[in-house]
């Protein structure tokens, strides 16, 4: 699965979308976990980064749908 | 109406957009680069958005807007790419019936924009130096 980085988080990443391998039935914190592990250049930001599924934040128990459009937002700050 | 731009926001043409002949009141507010955070002297910010998500939010924000005061006509604006110190990064024109509701509208409609809307500012500091800014991080 993709997900999109944004701002800091494509920073630390070194890139603005990442591939992550994740379960059928993983949800947005199984995500979390994962990214986190698998990019540990991350770990420091990803627990204040929201998650949306599709264009809009979804909450940690969400499912990830396989053909989703995922994306990482750290804090906003526009304006 | 809502939109994302690269270029510089035309607060006139965006005023003169939400007058009504209903409307007795219009609130515009504009957010402008500031050349100090503290003691760090700014020289331009960097904006990014995620592109349809961002524009997404502003148009919920529009909708919950209207749901909660009486709006004419209101223009969310948000700019992105290299903004210079003193220039508007964001804008946000409401018409009203009375002043007292155009004036809360404006408010709960930037407040909410810089609460959700997927969109981000890079400092460019005058040492040369460069730091994102994401509350609480």
């Amino acid at each position: 699965m993709k997900v999109l980085l944004f701002a800091l988080a494509r920073d630390l990443a070194g890139s603005g979308e990442l591939e992550i391998d994740l379960a059928a039935d993983a949800t947005v914190g199984d995500l979390r976990r994962a990214l986190g592990d698998r990019y540990p250049r991350l770990a420091p930001l990803l627990a204040r980064c929201a998650i949306a599924i599709d264009q809009e934040f979804a909450a940690e128990e969400t499912r990830v749908p396989p053909a989703a459009v995922v994306a990482l937002l750290p804090p906003v700050s526009g304006g | 109406m809502i939109s994302l731009t690269r270029n510089p926001i035309d607060y006139n043409a965006m005023t003169e957009q939400v007058r009504r002949g209903n409307c007795g009141a219009v609130v515009v507010f504009l957010g402008t680069v500031r050349d100090l955070t503290g003691d760090q002297v700014t020289v331009a910010l960097d904006y990014e958005a995620y592109p349809g998500m961002a524009e997404k939010k502003m148009a919920e924000i529009e909708a919950e807007t209207r749901r909660g005061w009486s709006v004419g006509e209101m223009v969310l604006e948000h700019r992105l790419g290299r903004l210079e110190v003193g220039e508007i990064s964001v804008a946000v024109a409401v018409s009203c019936p009375h002043r007292a509701e155009a004036f809360e509208a404006c408010r709960y409609a930037i407040d909410r924009l810089k609460e959700l809307v997927p969109i981000w500012k890079k400092e460019n500091w005058a040492d040369g130096s460069t730091e994102w800014v994401h509350p609480g991080v």
